[in-house]
């Protein structure tokens, strides 16, 4: 069974997302790891993590999901991959449904685990906006999956990638671009492995100084409720929940934040919680590993204090 | 614009999921228009207006679903069509609506981000790819220029403005428009709007759930006193091992 992995690229490496999937697929294949990826990105970490060919491809700008759901298509094609793996993102969320279509795939998105091949190939993933899960059996022959953050543990293969230059055919999209605001060199919400985020209780913007340096400390991405970024206090991206981003960092630190079922659902599989709120009743503390009950404008600084001293 | 709104009926976000036998229990649940489904369609209605087109809605599912589907037209769709069918997965779901997009040539065919169900965020994607047409996800805001319509769009920590004209599929998502709540006129009317019940075309089944699990509750929030946040420091690095 050979397993195809889309790269993404981020400053000329492949994102740390895209060598989860490397990983998972190595973890799986029983055949050949081939990466499809951007030929930006340098092809030493994917070895690393288990791939024995790179099919390199030349791109001019930006893809958009149609552009890439045909690259991953003509790929699969060409190497007879039964399974191809996606990292969830914006982007591979909606060229994973597409390529499923491309190679009447059956596709499963938000998978948090490895196959269980006891049953055929079944994968878990979350339903009712993370109030559970389901195994889902995937009954076509190719297998599209767009796994989450932490789905598989990372472990080093040490394989030298064959490198394979690739040229599928792409069609120009009709969608042109006309601004872009991004904003570089923050850590994105959905890859990072901390998160710290900011509700209401913080009572407004000017307060998130404390909530950037205890992330900064942390090497964290700051999140915040949905409230917090109808309000403008935060931008919309950064707003966490049902609604919003659903996150899975291996901690996850709310402060001030109620923790209405919207929001639980968009960070119940963060593998810790930590919840700071003031007032001891605060729904979130039963949906939490750590919690302290105080005021958050006592305690962010002294815990930032004294994680500094001990990181 | 012909615009076509697809909209799945899943149950109150604000309810707790029960599980009877391992599966989902959802007999007692008040059902709603999912939330993005429902930015969606409020847009959809300003954008009817404003063009003073045609706006269907579209709903794969068995009778049950009759009260949310009549909601929508209570909020202001003009039409409706109601494939009947349980929708077992997203390739099943896209299939129906690629079917019906076939059929009627819709300018614009829009959808939510996700269902609140099963949250596959996946048939927008695949309804484009079965119809070729270009797809916006998520897509926060939407104007109409002549055909050009510009967007919003959120990519990873940032948003993007795009133009492109139609006919196109996008996936919707706040701020798009306000939530809009029917009004006793358009109750009144949505009871005598059209809505055509219409058989599925039949397609292999190509994912099947195999079981349900409710993820574990916490076992306990270890609490930590307000005065020693250095416990907690502690307690991350040594017994959690996040940090
Ligand atoms: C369909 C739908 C979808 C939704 N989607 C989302 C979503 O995706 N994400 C989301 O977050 N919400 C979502 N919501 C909203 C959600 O229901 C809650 O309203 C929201 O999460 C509350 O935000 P909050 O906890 O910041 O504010 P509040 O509920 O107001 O809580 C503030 C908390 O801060 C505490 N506090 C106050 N002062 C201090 C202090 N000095 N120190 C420490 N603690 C303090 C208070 O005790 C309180 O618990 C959705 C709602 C609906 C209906
Ligand atoms: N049963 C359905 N009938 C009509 N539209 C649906 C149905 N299920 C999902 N959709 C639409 O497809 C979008 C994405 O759904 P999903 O792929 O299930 O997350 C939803 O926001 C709806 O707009």
């Amino acid at each position: 069974m050979n397993v195809l992995i889309y790269i993404e690229s981020e400053n000329n490496a492949p994102k740390k997302s895209s060598l989860e999937a490397v990983a998972y697929g190595a973890a799986i294949a029983k055949g050949q790891v081939v990466a499809v990826a951007p030929s930006d990105a340098d092809t030493t970490e994917l070895g690393k993590y288990g791939v024995d060919k790179v099919l390199q491809f030349t791109v001019s700008g930006k893809l958009e999901a149609t552009q890439v759901a045909s690259i991953v298509a003509q790929a699969a094609q060409a190497q007879s991959a039964e399974v191809v793996i996606f990292a969830k993102s914006i982007l591979n969320d909606l060229a994973a449904p597409m390529v499923g279509v491309h190679l009447g795939a059956s596709v499963a998105s938000n998978v948090i685990e490895m196959p269980d091949f006891s049953k055929g190939f079944v994968v878990k993933r979350g339903v009712f906006s993370g109030k559970a899960y389901t195994e889902v059996a995937l009954n076509n022959a190719i297998k599209v999956l767009s796994i989450k953050k932490n789905a598989v543990a990372m472990t080093e293969k040490g394989k030298t990638a064959v490198i394979e230059s690739f040229s599928p055919s792409v069609a120009a999209s009709t969608i042109t671009i006309k601004e872009t605001t991004q904003k570089t060199g923050d850590i994105l919400l959905t890859d990072a492995d901390i998160v710290v985020s900011g509700g209401r209780g913080l009572k407004g913007p000017e307060h998130w100084g404390m909530i950037e340096e205890l992330a900064k400390t942390l090497n964290a991405a700051t999140g915040c409720s949905k409230p917090v970024s109808d309000m403008d206090w935060r931008p919309h991206h950064e707003h966490v929940g049902q609604t919003g981003i659903k996150v899975s960092p291996n901690l996850y630190i709310a402060v001030g934040i109620s923790g209405a079922i919207q929001h639980l659902a968009g960070v119940s599989s963060s593998k810790t919680i930590v919840v700071i709120n003031k007032d001891a009743d605060a729904p979130f503390f039963k949906a939490a590993d750590y919690g302290i009950v105080g005021d958050a404008f006592d305690i962010i600084p002294k815990f930032t204090e004294a994680l500094k001293n001990t990181l | 614009m012909k615009i076509l709104i697809c909209i799945s009926h899943v149950p109150d976000t604000n309810a707790k999921i029960p599980f009877k036998d391992g599966k989902p229990d959802l007999a007692g649940l008040t059902f709603v228009i999912a939330p993005y489904d429902d930015f969606a369609l409020a847009r959809a209605v300003e954008l009817r207006d404003q063009t003073a087109g045609k706006l269907t809605v579209l709903c794969v599912g068995k009778a049950d679903t009759e009260p949310t589907i009549r909601k929508a037209l209570a909020i202001g769709a003009d039409d409706a069509i109601r494939v009947d069918a349980e929708p077992t997965d997203a390739f099943f779901v896209a299939t129906q609506i690629a079917e019906i997009a076939k059929q009627n040539q819709y300018d614009m065919i829009l959808m939510g981000r996700e269902s609140s169900d099963y949250n596959g965020g996946q048939v927008h994607g695949m309804v484009a790819a079965m119809l070729g047409l270009p797809c916006i996800v998520p897509c926060m805001k939407l104007d109409l220029n002549g055909n050009v319509a510009t967007m919003y769009r959120e990519i990873e920590g940032g948003k993007e403005v795009v133009e492109l004209p139609t006919p196109f599929v996008a996936g919707c998502q706040e701020p798009i428009a306000e939530w809009k709540i029917p009004n006793m006129r358009g109750i009144m009317t949505a009871k005598t709007k059209p809505l055509k019940v219409v058989s599925p075309v039949a397609t292999a089944i190509s994912t099947q759930v195999a079981s349900y699990e409710v993820p574990a509750a916490r076992s306990n929030c270890k609490m930590i006193d307000a005065a020693n946040v250095g416990q907690l420091v502690e307690l991350l690095k040594n017994e959690a091992k996040v940090i």
